[in-house]
């Protein structure tokens, strides 16, 4: 039996969660002593397969047409399900990105497969796959098995290790006919700067009501900059108008699972652990002693964040030379 | 022009988590409308206003289920469905895009609206695996949407930006927060509400077995998840405090 791995990839460049994929795949595969097959689909993207391979896949199928050029659900569902049509595999691995979303659903109705979402960790018991899937905003885990033939599932982005393994992978082609999609983009529009996407950052700061203006985010903008991470808001700083909907993290915004999440002027509502509660490491910042984010952080600084921010920004600095 | 809004509802999302007997506990719940099928269901009504045509709410439920649905039609949507059986008590995400589909291709509509994901399970399933059963394009996670001669101009938050799609009606959608901004029902719109046509279907009426909807992920165990271990607030003068802090970034935790 083999373990397929879509590899996202977006605009020619491959995503952070397509080498995590292929590692939790790797493992999975190496567990159940399955071959690990990686399907790369785009256009003109048989350059990124050298890549993939440092994550030990077995075999990478490559598909190249420029009618997969803009990520289109129909036309890269259509060559998702034909490459597992053709090979049968017992586990069907993407990322829960935006594409992974879109695509995996629509790929599993076409199969009549289960499909298990978000998983934040996949357990190979001997004999079965079962998956583990937060739910209700993070407050509770629930465990699902799959019991059509191939089983399909997204992972969390940032959770999954990335790990590296023999390098010696067959790159093929593989060219299914490809369906003309009914949808066509006439626009990508990408967030401007170099700072990295929510939820992929390894580190974010954030900010919240308690910066009493949408000017504080300047202070914020600074102490990512000093540490090259994303920039994130609470539901009170979005709802207020102070940014924009895509920066929320939280229940009703992005979630996220970064090394270092750094909170300030955020109280630490429910509705914002449950976007960040899985961060590895979590500071809060707040100048209310009986906020909630200094009991849930790892580090709290009870203080004023106009003081404390600018303080930290010049340490780092220091220390970074 | 004729919408299908599809709705779940769900725990209010300010419900504390309780596990009893190894499922979630349901006992004194509030329930609601999940937060982004609102967002579809507003959309629907305005599409409506704007071009005529009928908005029906569809949702896989129980009795409860019913107040959800009746609370569409208070906010202005034309008459409800409910699909209601016992055989679909545990169903899944598949199982609800199949009796969904069903019914709604013996409907007649020019598109389909959902909410992006529900706050329940957050899987983001059914509007993707719907699209697909009624062969239809799709487009998820919008904020905006643009309908004119049966053609849709729709803007999907995509990660670290958006992009702009167009197709043809009918399509599938799913709404994003920021699509629009949800009204309340009005007194007129809940007295008016009682009158409306609420149907309750089964799977015999949609002609569907229980082996159409018998679940492919099945769940097996829900805990708690692990509470993570208490912190410590750093003290002293702010400038020990940021000294402090880093190095415990930089040298215990290492993540800086």
């Amino acid at each position: 039996m083999s373990i397929i791995v879509f590899a996202e990839q977006r605009g020619g460049a491959l995503r952070k969660i397509a080498f995590e994929t292929i590692s939790e795949g790797r493992r999975l595969a190496t567990a159940a002593g399955d071959s690990l097959k990686v399907l790369l689909a785009g256009d003109n993207v048989s350059g990124l397969a050298v890549e993939l391979k440092k994550f030990g896949p077995d075999e990478i199928a490559v598909v190249n047409s420029d009618k997969l050029a803009d990520y289109s659900t129909e036309s890269y569902a259509g060559v998702l399900a034909d490459y597992v049509k053709q090979e049968n595999p017992s586990l069907v691995l993407l990322g829960h990105s935006a594409i992974g979303k879109d695509l995996a659903p629509r790929v599993a109705a076409r199969l009549d497969a289960g499909l298990v979402s978000d998983c934040i960790k996949i357990n190979y018991d001997g004999a079965d796959f079962s998956f583990i899937h937060p739910i209700y905003a993070g407050n509770a885990v629930a465990t699902y098995k799959v019991n059509s033939v191939v089983k399909m599932a997204t992972l969390r982005p940032n959770i999954f290790a990335l790990e590296e393994a023999d390098g010696a992978a067959a790159v093929i082609d593989f060219a299914p006919e490809i369906a003309a999609s009914r949808m066509s983009v006439k626009e990508v529009i990408q967030q401007a700067g170099d700072r990295p996407e929510l939820t992929e950052a390894d580190i974010i700061c954030s900010g919240g009501r308690g910066l009493g203006n949408p000017e504080g985010f300047d202070l914020i903008e600074q102490l990512a900059d000093a540490l090259g991470a994303a920039v994130g808001s609470s539901r009170a700083a979005v709802d207020a108008g102070w940014r924009d909907h895509q920066t929320q993290v939280g229940q009703t915004g992005k979630v996220v699972s970064p090394n270092l999440y750094i909170a300030c002027g955020i109280s630490g509502a429910i509705q914002h652990l449950a976007g960040m509660g899985s961060s590895k490491c979590i500071v809060g910042i707040d100048k209310d002693p009986e906020a909630n984010i200094l009991t849930v952080a790892d580090f709290g600084i009870e203080g004023d964040l106009y003081k404390v921010v600018p303080a930290l920004i010049e340490k780092l600095k220091e220390v970074n030379g | 022009m004729n919408i299908v809004a599809c709705i779940k509802q769900t725990f209010d999302t300010e419900a504390k988590i309780v596990i009893d007997n190894g499922q979630v506990s349901t006992q004194g719940v509030n329930l609601i409308i999940n937060p982004y099928d609102e967002y579809a269901v507003e959309e629907s009504i305005r599409l409506k206003e704007k071009n005529g045509g009928e908005v029906v709410v569809v949702s896989v439920g129980g009795d409860k289920t019913q107040e959800a649905l009746r609370y569409c039609l208070a906010m202005g949507a034309d008459r409800a469905v409910l699909i209601q059986d016992p055989a679909l008590e545990q169903v899944d995400n598949l199982g609800c895009a199949v009796v969904m589909a069903k019914l709604i291709s013996q409907m007649e509509y020019d598109l389909v609206f959902c909410g992006k994901e529900a706050v329940d399970d957050g899987a983001a399933q059914v509007p993707s695996m719907l699209a697909e059963k009624l062969d239809l394009p799709q487009a998820n996670v919008l904020t905006a949407l643009e309908v004119a001669d049966g053609q849709a101009t729709a803007t999907r938050e995509i990660d670290g930006g958006s992009e702009v799609l167009e197709m043809q009606l009918p399509a599938v959608f799913s709404a994003q927060k920021g699509l629009n901004d949800v009204r309340y029902p009005s007194l007129p719109g809940i007295m008016k509400a009682k009158r409306k046509e609420l149907k309750v279907v089964s799977l015999a009426d949609l002609e569907l077995s229980a082996e159409d909807v018998a679940v492919k992920t099945e769940l097996v165990a829900t805990e708690l998840p692990p509470v993570r271990k208490a912190g410590r607030v750093l003290s002293g003068e702010i400038d020990e405090m940021v000294a402090e802090l880093v190095s415990l970034l930089k040298d215990e935790v290492k993540v800086i």
